[in-house]
């Protein structure tokens, strides 16, 4: 979190990574976020996941829409180009950005007005195409820029803090994500970083449209009693259904576990995401167990968070257009224009 | 009566039913007439619908090669008994109606002053055919073989292009090919032929081409280096991401690995079609939609973006009849205003006007390679008429020692020697700014993409120096624009004149026709055909040079008089309406019609002149 400036000299016993980076080097500008806001946790908690995965900043393109959580990717990964789009519009432009270049990590970070509200189309679809990308939704509930009134995935008979009582469903994202085909589904929750930066690490390194959930508390509208979105609702009531740790490669497990509490998942890239089971009964590779086990449990009012679901082998939408291997903003003229003999029969073609 | 006796120089219109396959016949007819030397330019006239609403196709056949639209029609072949009377009526005095006679009509269904050629057609056809899926497509080849006798055109001349077109499916063509002859042994056997109309062999093709707008725009993006195209379906814009996917598919499939040098999406909504654009265009590829009016109203946000945040974006409007879903399948240019100033805010875009399908080829590239130079989105402004008819038009050339000019993007080579990026600030003085691509250089060149106001470095602002410092370098970069979009092309009179005439688009071939038309009537107008907005100086010294000038469009509000007066300061009394917008494409009859009753009020002694500068209504 860059919420306090700090100096750029660096500590010389800062520990650089595989690339040769810090810490420090993920960090962006100074947040202009409210002090304990959610989302500055979620922007370490990215600063932490891409040092931990020795990735390149400049590797990195991060897009967002409109709203504060739009804002954050200008506070994290200063070296990396950023997007601030249009409301609602991030998963359409990011579509765009990696068919230009599939050699880029992106990453997409949104909010829920932003994604469940205006933005619901592009949200289900970009799942549904299956763009490589992680997809993170920092979701408070409410929008903060215009001062807290409801956003669509506040849940029915939460409490707003001018004390209106909302009336309307929730829109569940993890559900619709799941059921359009996202092939990475998680949620977690801002104040539980230890949970968190392992599914950002997955999610990144991940084949297909891998999208995350992160309940992330709006300390100035929406963290009073009443709200279904406040830091202590969501710590009373998080139900987590599994803890990952995200391994780079297999050789360098080194963690004992006993036996039975562990899957351990091979992605398609070698990284291995081993899943330590918090409940017994929780597949985390079955959709549509994943589906209804949600279902139920949300119901009850609890939060179930942890990864939900995974298709290791996930291929993304440049699989499914059979595009070339090669970044498509690199190609000159000789891959793209035919030249004027092929034009001469083209005309002939045409008379 | 006396027919109408017309060689190489007539309309033919065909009423049809739409899914019954006459398209294709349609179509032969015309190409048919073409490799008889005779220039001919056909137009689609058809319903927003699939199947058994009437839909019709007019061929205007002229050794001049005069490619308007003429209006009025010489030989109907009526084979929609729901347009019947329509039709009828629509026929010139002296015309010819060509109808299938298998069943009798009462005498009160024809016309006395009209030619009737009566044809059994249903009856030759379900004599030579069982099947009835060859008997509803075979019937539309006999027509055809019928007015290719009545016409005097060749046998041998559709022979040719049976053969090309089953090349390879050889089982399809003997049928084919005696389907028309069953046609035209029908009318050799029983009437008389040919008639007063008819087809002559000339040598006015050449080297032309015949293709549609749409086709040509694919194309045009395949030569320009397109490489993400993404799109919503909207008539009359549809065919040109087909088009793009089929010349894809012949020319960027790598030819080891498989793969496609390519990427087009059907998106959800012509919000997510330009989303797409604006990213991959964001990231360096060259990237663009194709859409109509109703879909520029959707987009205009992220075309506000791509105006402030300076993303290079491509735009096909194949423009339609407005307003809101308006008249889906007529042509107008009407989305003019919508697109130049698109977005709120102080927005000005670059327009080209593409005239015919060759230019369709060209301004397409020239979009992709004008939206890298200006960093910014360009429309190339096209409509139904150009886009979905097929026209006579020059061949497609392409120079091969041409490159992409891909503007100004700085290397990482440039920023490793230590080169002053500011991503928005105006360095050489042009209002262009230099922009990097994401993941270009480890540490260097990285900024934040928004489209807020921010300073000459990329970083967040509102101070107002630094807005206004951004808002005066877009109007710089606009004027640049001015310098390098395709210039007005001249036409001058010969001999001197006070009057000159301002056109663009799809008016072009009707507007030279009238422009002979006028001359040879000894009225002379000076000629200025835009390509492109925003305007050069040459635009305002044209004007300047005439006391009056039209301004011929087709559209209700005259936008394009608007856009002249509002972006070059002029007096609009200067500037005289002519406008066509009742959906059908503009003819020189109505633009010779409209400029003679301001310049030749006399000889019109009854039909008082309008006053000048009011509209002139649309002809009924």
């Amino acid at each position: 979190m860059t919420y306090i400036s700090k100096p750029r000299l660096h500590h010389p016993t800062l520990t650089a990574n595989k690339v040769g980076y810090t810490r420090r080097d993920y960090e962006g500008r100074i947040s202009t976020l409210c002090a304990g806001c959610g989302h500055d946790s979620i922007s370490a908690a990215i600063i932490q996941a891409c040092w931990e995965l020795d990735i390149e900043p400049h590797r990195v393109a991060k897009l967002s829409g409109i709203g504060c959580s739009s804002k954050t990717p200008d506070y994290f990964l200063g070296a990396s180009h950023g997007f601030n789009t249009v409301h609602g519009r991030m998963p359409s432009a990011l579509t765009g950005a990696n068919l230009a270049n599939r050699d880029l990590l992106y990453l997409g970070v949104s909010g829920d007005g932003d994604s469940a509200s205006i933005g619901l189309g592009q949200f289900a679809n970009a799942m549904r195409r299956g763009v490589r990308m992680a997809y993170i939704v920092e979701n408070n509930g409410v929008y903060g820029l215009t001062k807290g009134q409801f956003s669509a995935t506040a849940d029915r008979g939460s409490k707003s803090k001018k004390g209106v009582i909302n009336s309307d469903s929730p829109i569940d994202l993890v559900g619709i994500a799941l059921q359009l085909g996202a092939t990475y589904v998680a949620r977690s929750f801002s104040g539980d970083k230890e949970q968190l930066v392992p599914l950002i690490k997955g999610a990144m390194e991940h084949g297909g449209a891998a999208f995350i959930d992160i309940i992330s508390p709006c300390v100035t509208f929406n963290n009073h009693a009443g709200s279904t979105k406040s830091y202590d609702y969501v710590r009373e009531h998080n139900e987590a259904v599994n803890r990952i740790d995200f391994i780079a490669s297999r050789n360098e497990i080194t963690t004992m576990y006993a036996p039975g509490e562990l899957v351990d998942v091979q992605q398609h890239d070698g990284s291995m995401l081993r899943l330590r089971k918090l409940r017994a009964d929780y597949d985390a590779t079955d959709r549509y167990s994943a589906m209804s086990y949600m279902q139920a449990h949300q119901a009850r009012g609890e939060i179930v968070t942890g990864l939900l679901y995974v298709d290791p082998l996930a291929t993304d939408l440049h699989t499914s257009l059979n595009t070339s291997a090669h970044a498509l903003n690199a190609m000159g003229v000789a891959q793209l224009c035919p030249g004027s003999s092929a034009l001469e029969k083209v005309n002939a073609s045409l008379r | 009566m006396k027919p109408i006796a017309a060689v190489n120089d007539f309309v033919i219109k065909f009423a049809n039913v739409n899914g019954s396959g006459s398209a294709s016949a349609n179509e032969l007819f015309a190409k048919a007439i073409l490799r008889m030397g005779v220039p001919v330019s056909p137009r689609n006239i058809f319903p927003s619908n699939i199947q058994g609403m009437p839909t019709w196709y007019e061929a205007r056949v002229c050794e001049s090669g005069y490619a308007g639209r003429r209006g009025g029609v010489d030989m109907m072949v009526a084979m929609n008994p729901q347009t019947w009377d329509a039709d009828v009526a629509e026929i010139e005095p002296g015309g010819y109606l060509f109808y299938d006679s298998t069943r009798p009509l009462p005498a009160s269904k024809f016309r006395s002053d009209v030619n009737v050629i009566a044809v059994p057609l249903t009856a030759i056809t379900n004599a030579g055919y069982t099947d009835p899926r060859q008997r509803q497509l075979f019937k539309n080849i006999i027509y055809v073989g019928a007015l290719s006798v009545l016409l005097d055109v060749d046998a041998d001349v559709f022979e040719a292009l049976f053969a090309e077109q089953y090349k390879g499916k050889e089982r399809l063509l003997e049928p084919n090919i005696r389907a028309l002859h069953l046609g035209r042994d029908y009318v050799k056997n029983n009437l008389t032929a040919p008639l007063g109309i008819r087809v002559k062999r000339s040598d006015q093709v050449g080297e032309q081409i015949f293709v549609d707008g749409n086709s040509a725009i694919g194309l045009g993006m395949v030569y320009g280096g397109a490489t993400v195209a993404a799109w919503y379906p909207i008539t009359p814009s549809t065919s040109v991401p087909e088009a793009f996917q089929k010349y894809c598919e012949t020319f960027r499939v790598d030819p080891v690995s498989g793969q496609n040098n390519f990427a087009i999406v059907q998106a959800e909504d012509e919000l997510a079609s330009i989303g797409m654009v604006v990213g991959a265009g964001w990231n360096g590829a060259r990237a663009f939609t194709a859409t109509s009016g109703p879909g520029i109203s959707l987009m205009t946000e992220f075309i506000g973006l791509a105006y402030f945040a300076e993303i290079p974006i491509t735009i096909v409007n194949v423009q339609r009849g407005g307003p809101s879903t308006g008249m889906p399948t007529r042509t107008q240019q009407a989305d003019l205003i919508a697109c130049a100033y698109a977005s709120h805010g102080d927005t000005k875009h670059v327009l080209l006007f593409p005239q015919d399908p060759h230019e369709c080829f060209e301004h397409a590239a020239a979009a992709l390679d004008l939206a890298d130079r200006l960093q910014a989105p360009i429309f190339v402004m096209t409509d139904l008429d150009i886009g979905m008819n097929q026209r006579l038009c020059q061949p497609f050339t392409w120079d091969d020692s041409r490159d992409l000019d891909r503007g100004k993007v700085m290397t990482a080579e440039e920023l490793e020697a230590g080169a002053d990026f500011g991503r928005y600030k105006d360095v050489d003085g042009d209002g262009i700014p230099w922009r990097t691509l994401p993941g270009t250089h480890p540490s260097k060149g990285s900024f934040f993409t928004r489209g807020t106001t921010r300073d000459p470095y990329a970083r967040y602002s509102e101070r107002g120096p630094d807005y206004t410092y951004n808002m005066e370098r877009l109007l710089r970069k606009f004027k640049t624009a001015a310098d390098l979009v395709p210039q007005p092309v001249l036409r001058n009179a010969p001999k001197k004149t006070s009057y000159g005439v301002i056109y663009f688009g799809s008016t072009t071939p009707a507007m030279h026709e009238a422009l002979d038309v006028l001359e040879a009537d000894g009225v002379h107008i000076d000629a200025l055909r835009l390509c492109a907005f925003p305007f050069p100086d040459s635009v305002k010294q044209f004007i300047a040079a005439h006391e009056k000038v039209f301004v011929v469009e087709q559209n209700r509000d005259a936008q394009m008089r608007s856009m002249l007066v509002n972006e070059l300061d002029l007096n609009p009394a200067q500037l005289i309406r002519v406008l066509h917008y009742d959906g059908t494409p503009i003819t020189a009859r109505f633009i010779t019609r409209a400029i003679r009753e301001i310049v030749q009020p006399a000889v019109l002694p009854l039909t008082p002149p309008l006053p000048v500068n009011q509209p002139i209504k649309v002809a009924a």
